[in-house]
């Protein structure tokens, strides 16, 4: 199935899950990661059962914040 | 790394700090780099959706907007800006603790004193470098 991840299209194995996607793309610093499908944020405590489907758009994107 | 900034996008960056205070103000920043040098071409003056004097937060949907308009126009991330509204400008313990990219600029607008103080910084696994910055009236 096809997928954009961050903008580029590539074809991925059918189920796969938003946790194994984090794998391949080899995503910095996993740990802090925000996803979004379709515009939609995902939970993190999701990612492992969280399939992705044919013509999904996926960003990875990070908390940016602080404090003085 | 030198970033450059130009003149009015500095002025728009202290006009939106300006604007929210007495809470702190971000957004981001988008443009070209080459060599050693990253050049502003895009800020993003985003909403901090904690409304505090003491933290900030970039509305991620916000974020992610921003992030599709810079690759719709081919431009890459700089990096973010935030304000102090009353402290210097460098970055705090939290800033460093929550600063996860290491090519990123981060950069810092001080409003606790009678002029703005604007800074950039590196952060790579919690140790914190300065990076050279310009802000040209041409750019």
């Amino acid at each position: 199935m096809n997928i954009t991840v961050t903008g580029s299209t590539k074809e991925y194995p059918q189920g796969l899950t938003v946790a194994q996607l984090i794998q391949l793309e080899k995503v910095a610093t996993p740990e802090y990661v925000t996803v979004s499908i379709n515009d939609e944020f995902i939970l993190s405590a999701t990612f492992a059962e969280k399939t992705l489907n044919e013509g999904d758009h996926v960003e990875f994107m990070y908390f940016m914040g602080g404090g003085r | 790394m030198t970033i450059k900034i130009s003149l009015a996008d500095y002025e728009r960056i202290i006009a939106h700090a300006t604007a929210v205070l007495p809470n702190e103000a971000c957004g981001l920043m988008a443009g070209t780099v080459s060599d050693e040098v990253k050049t502003v071409k895009k800020v993003y003056l985003l909403t901090n959706i904690d409304h505090s004097p003491e933290h900030f937060s970039i509305d991620p949907r916000e974020q992610l907007a921003a992030v599709k308009d810079m690759r719709a126009q081919g431009l890459a991330p700089l990096g973010n800006f935030h304000s102090h509204p009353s402290t210097p400008a460098r970055p705090s313990q939290e800033d460093i603790r929550l600063a996860y990219d290491p090519f990123a600029s981060y950069l810092i607008l001080s409003l606790a004193g009678k002029q703005p103080v604007f800074k950039s910084f590196r952060v790579e696994k919690g140790v914190v470098a300065v990076e050279e910055l310009e802000i040209n009236s041409n750019e």
